[in-house]
């Protein structure tokens, strides 16, 4: 069920949650998204809003400013978040970080800490992280990203087989795709898609047929399965309606 | 609109209680509200009222700029509130000037008092307002509009935040005043209400009015807000209609 800020929520008996508040006994909504009764609380899923970012998310990022000993990036979260030089796989001398990576490159890093000031801690150490060189990124709204990776990866796997394009996609809904230039803007059209009907059933079937509708001859009847997408690692964890936010890395190839 | 001689003072009510455009003294005029009208925003809307053409925009919460406004156990919540060069029949001087600061500020300190800042220390919650269109009450067309684009942003809040202003033509209490009504009128009162809990979090006044005219002026306003309140509910609803389930529970 859709609320809206200060609207009163049937709490029966339930714990005010995130997204709400309570006044003199009456819970509200404190945002706008989903009502989410889970005993022994009641909560409220946002359905947009920037990306708050959690401990052990993959987030693509792109460095807005080059210190001596660390770099800031925008992951689209409330607050920049401090890459520092240690936390890369390279072997930084301290004031060479230019060398590196400089204001306006992409790149892939993981949360590590968050503290109560909204102080963000990333690493770039780790598998998948890294520089990103050439492709695109697009975005989609955070609160989309459950329904881009789909159930067990489904949908972003139905999108890498149609299209054959490399996919990457953050936690913080900014999604990297390389490939030839029109599989990159069909991957981007159909992330459209889903950025615009959200969370509606049905959803894979359609953006399945639009892949269908829009792909090269070579790509439509059976769906041919493109190299490499068969051995592919263990999926991440299920996304569903209630915007639950996977744990693993997704990186399809 | 109709361009009514500037300096001949227009009928304003007529002897069957009309007004210039045929409303009655407790009517609203037309409002659309159109949320999520900008793509680039964390947060927009479009708001249509009566010939005012109201875009709002809000970005955040974000690094604070500049720096030294930052605040380390809240947001910060900056509006600014402009005036399109050519929102006004004669040429509007761009740039800000004393009126559009003082609008600005009157607003995000309505919305300071229901935003819950303390959730993003160190952050900025940036509201930008462009009226393209203005006759008269941009400042509550401004706020309705900001308020739908925060809620757009998902910036957690009490309440969204209604806006409507109260006036005094040809001696009667008359709600929503257009721009002849302003200028010709006795009197103006902007007001932005809390719903949830009534109170109201912006109060101005230009004129005079009898403290009994004042009292009935509030309650005629609240009583806007709450038709507003609905417009702006909506709104939010269409909007966000096409990302939530079809039927079932969540």
């Amino acid at each position: 069920m859709l609320v809206l800020p200060g609207e009163e929520i049937p709490s029966q008996g339930l714990k005010p949650g995130p997204g709400t508040y309570r006044v003199g006994g009456k819970v509200y909504a404190s945002v706008l998204g989903l009502l989410s009764p889970r005993p022994p609380t009641v909560r409220v899923i946002p359905l947009s809003g920037r990306y708050i970012p959690k401990a052990g998310d993959v987030v693509l990022g792109t460095v807005t400013d080059v210190q001596g000993t660390f770099w800031l990036l925008d992951i689209g979260a409330p607050r920049w978040a401090p890459l520092h030089m240690t936390g890369t796989p390279w072997d930084v001398e301290v004031g060479e970080t230019e060398k590196y990576l400089r204001v306006g490159d992409a790149v892939v890093v993981q949360v590590e800490s968050l503290d109560a000031t909204g102080r963000i801690g990333v690493t770039m150490q780790g598998e998948g992280l890294g520089k990103l060189e050439g492709g695109t990124i697009v975005r989609v709204a955070p609160a989309r990203v459950g329904r881009v990776v789909g159930r067990n990866g489904s949908m972003i796997q139905t999108i890498v087989r149609h299209t054959g394009a490399k996919v990457t996609v953050g936690q913080n809904g900014r999604i990297w795709i390389d490939g030839n230039p029109e599989a990159i803007e069909r991957v981007a059209a159909a992330l459209r898609m889903i950025d615009e009907e959200g969370i509606r059933s049905g959803l894979t079937e359609r953006v399945e047929s639009y892949l269908t509708r829009s792909g090269p001859s070579s790509d439509r009847g059976p769906a041919v399965a493109p190299r490499e997408s068969a051995d592919r690692d263990a999926p991440p964890a299920p996304n569903d309606s209630d915007g639950e936010r996977s744990e693993s890395r997704e990186e399809w190839e | 609109m109709g361009n009514v001689g500037a300096t001949e003072v227009p009928v304003l009510l007529s002897p069957e209680g009309l007004r210039i455009d045929g409303r009655r003294l407790d009517e609203l005029r037309p409002i659309r509200i159109e949320a999520g009208a900008l793509h680039q925003a964390d947060g927009s809307a479009f708001v249509e009222w009566g010939a005012n053409k109201v875009m709002a925009a809000v970005y955040g919460p974000r690094e604070v700029h500049p720096r030294h406004l930052q605040q380390n156990n809240k947001a910060v919540i900056q509006c600014k509130y402009n005036m399109a060069a050519f929102s006004v029949d004669e040429r509007k001087r761009p740039g800000l000037d004393r009126r559009s600061q003082e609008i600005s500020k009157v607003i995000a300190e309505a919305f300071e008092s229901v935003v819950f800042a303390e959730e993003f220390p160190r952050t900025s919650i940036d509201i930008y307002i462009e009226v393209l269109q203005a006759n008269a009450g941009t400042r509550c067309a401004g706020l309705v509009a900001a308020s739908v684009a925060l809620a757009d942003a998902g910036i957690p809040m009490v309440d969204l935040l209604p806006a409507v202003a109260v006036g005094k033509i040809a001696g009667k209490i008359a709600l929503d005043l257009k721009k002849e009504e302003d200028n010709f009128g006795e009197a103006d009162l902007p007001m932005a209400l809390v719903p949830q809990s009534g109170r109201l979090v912006l109060l101005q006044m230009e004129g005079h009015m009898t403290p009994d005219e004042l009292a009935a002026s509030l309650d005629l306003g609240v009583r806007g807000c709450r038709e507003i309140y609905e417009k702006m509910k909506a709104a939010l609803r269409e909007r966000y209609a096409a990302t939530v389930p079809s039927g079932g529970t969540p």
